[in-house]
């Protein structure tokens, strides 16, 4: 074993050169892309100045904000109900998979490698495959949507599980509950702020991404969106945009409101 | 009476946590085992109710032994030995009353215990047993808006409905000041008298073990190396099991 004072100066070797090969990676894809940096930044306020004036909403694109709105709703609809559903499986497939509650470890271990591969394929990915099977729907964005938070939920209700309850569960176990009295009594309430949080975090995201996969599923606000990006209403266009970011406000906002409450 | 009789333990293969632990205690004594850290311990006190599943050993309970039960044999053990932990082990977002009552799930059938359904003299007996413990007015409180010697006295009363034979204690105190540990301990060596129980406690405080037991366990490095009345225990005692003077501690 070394000493302290040569783990520390290691360690600080260790830092200086992560930051240098994160440096030297910045450098190389810059080259790669052919990205000049220097132009690249004093282009930044131009493309929102040229943003400002397209995009910005017109008299006539306020007469179509109750189609916009109706579009928007069903796509929060599709966030919010394709969230709880993965939310229910992720809960009952943790419960099984995490090392406090789980069967074994080896469960644990396929668990958690199904998470992953659920979480690291894209979703742009995940609704073009699934758009072979189930063609232009509101399905096809639910499902993908679903898959991805499954990825995502499965993981952290793991995590919490294994932080916030093995204690208490090892109390209750000591009291000769059984396996699902520990599971209701323990388990559940002492993880539910945690996991509705998440929840709720995840419906937040969801609703910026039920934008981009109706762009590809022909649903939702995406839908409308693409239709009057490509026949150059651009006015719509920023009325949209504006539309969508009020309600991701919103829910944030809201989110954020109840989250004081349970915690 | 709690019987263990050669308790032997190992983590890891030749790194024995516990070798031949063997005492006794009677009903209505409080037994404090004292030693340094990672001495075993905690170790000794999850076998007893088979948290953790020991190696080699007897452990008996009224002379059954709890080491050879199968799952339902286990859970009518454990629901007769209540456990105190150093972090409380409630669950902090429901009401003080309810982790009381949680205390007799090992009780109920599989649904009622799911659910929190209780009877009427279940309910009546946690209310008795918060009174016992001061805690009347906190029933309907979140045990997370309490204080650390609060919720300590709430995981006592959730032992104490499990109407035990035995309360194993580990560190019951480490987390506490020093006004609610000598509150806690106090409450502990009362109840063990008044109910006729056995209490088995770890602690740091040599102090307050000579204070609060009848009898202290020494254990260094997985061995017990002494098992005395607390009046006996004597400074050159301490040392070995320390390896330092500890004179200090003992007024
Ligand atoms: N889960 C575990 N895995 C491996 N070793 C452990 C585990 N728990 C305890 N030990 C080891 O067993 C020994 C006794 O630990 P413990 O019973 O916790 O001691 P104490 O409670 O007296 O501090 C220590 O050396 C500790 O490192
Ligand atoms: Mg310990």
């Amino acid at each position: 074993m070394s000493s302290p004072i040569k783990f520390l100066a290691q360690k600080h070797r260790k830092q200086t050169a992560i930051i240098a090969v994160i440096g030297s990676i910045y450098v190389l894809s810059s080259w790669i892309l052919n990205f000049d940096n220097f132009s690249g930044f004093t282009a930044v306020p131009k493309a929102f100045n040229w943003l400002g004036v397209n995009f910005f909403p017109t008299a006539e694109s306020v007469e179509l904000l109750p189609r916009i709105w109706q579009k928007l709703i069903e796509t929060v609809a599709l966030a919010v109900s394709s969230t709880v559903v993965a939310a229910i499986i992720a809960l009952f497939v943790a419960i099984l998979g995490s090392k406090a509650t789980g069967i074994n470890n080896y469960v644990h271990v396929v668990v958690r490698g199904i998470a992953s591969f659920f979480r690291n394929i894209p979703l742009v990915a995940w609704a073009m495959i699934l758009l072979f099977s189930f063609k232009q729907s509101d399905f096809t964005g639910f499902l993908a949507l679903l898959l991805m938070t499954v990825g995502y939920l499965i993981r952290a209700f793991m995590e919490i599980i294994e932080d916030e309850a093995s204690e208490t569960m090892m109390a209750l176990k000591a009291t000769g509950a059984s396996y699902f009295q520990v599971i209701f009594q323990a388990v559940l309430p002492q993880i539910m702020p945690s996991l509705i949080s998440w929840v709720l975090y995840m419906i937040e995201n969801n609703v910026r991404d039920a934008t981009l996969v109706g762009i590809l599923t022909g649903t939702g606000i995406g839908f409308i969106f693409d239709l009057y990006f490509k026949s150059f209403r651009f006015d719509a266009v920023g009325m949209t945009i504006l539309a969508i970011i009020i309600v991701v406000i919103t829910l944030e906002v809201l989110s954020n409101q109840i989250r004081k409450v349970i915690l | 009476m709690l019987e263990v009789k050669h308790l032997t333990k190992s983590y890891q293969k030749d790194k024995p946590a516990l070798t031949d632990i063997s005492f006794s205690v009677e009903p209505g004594n409080f037994l404090a085992i004292i030693g340094p850290s990672g001495a075993g311990k905690t170790t000794i006190l999850r076998s007893l109710n088979q948290l953790i599943k020991d190696d080699d050993g007897q452990i008996l309970l009224d002379g059954s032994d709890i080491r050879s039960d199968n799952k339902s044999q286990l859970r009518k053990h454990r629901r007769q030995i209540g456990m105190v932990f150093q972090n409380y082990n409630l669950v902090e977002r429901l009401t003080v009353i309810e982790n009381v009552l949680h205390g007799r799930l090992g009780y109920k059938s599989t649904f009622a215990g799911m659910f929190g359904i209780y009877s009427e003299d279940e309910k009546r007996e946690a209310l008795d047993l918060l009174d016992k413990v001061g805690l009347k007015d906190f029933a309907l409180q979140r045990c997370s808006e309490l204080s650390g010697g609060q919720k300590q006295r709430v995981g006592i009363a959730r032992s104490l409905i499990q109407h035990p034979k035995v309360i194993l204690c580990d560190e019951p105190i480490a987390s506490l000041d020093p006004a609610s540990s000598h509150t806690v301990m106090h409450l502990l060596k009362k109840l063990t008298v008044e109910f006729n129980i056995i209490c088995v406690a770890n602690l740091h405080q040599i102090n307050l073990a000579k204070k609060y037991a009848d009898r202290i366990v020494g254990i260094r490095q997985g061995k017990l190396v002494f098992d005395e009345e607390s009046d006996m225990l004597s400074e050159e005692i301490l040392e070995t099991l320390y390896d330092q003077t500890i004179s200090k501690e003992l007024k």
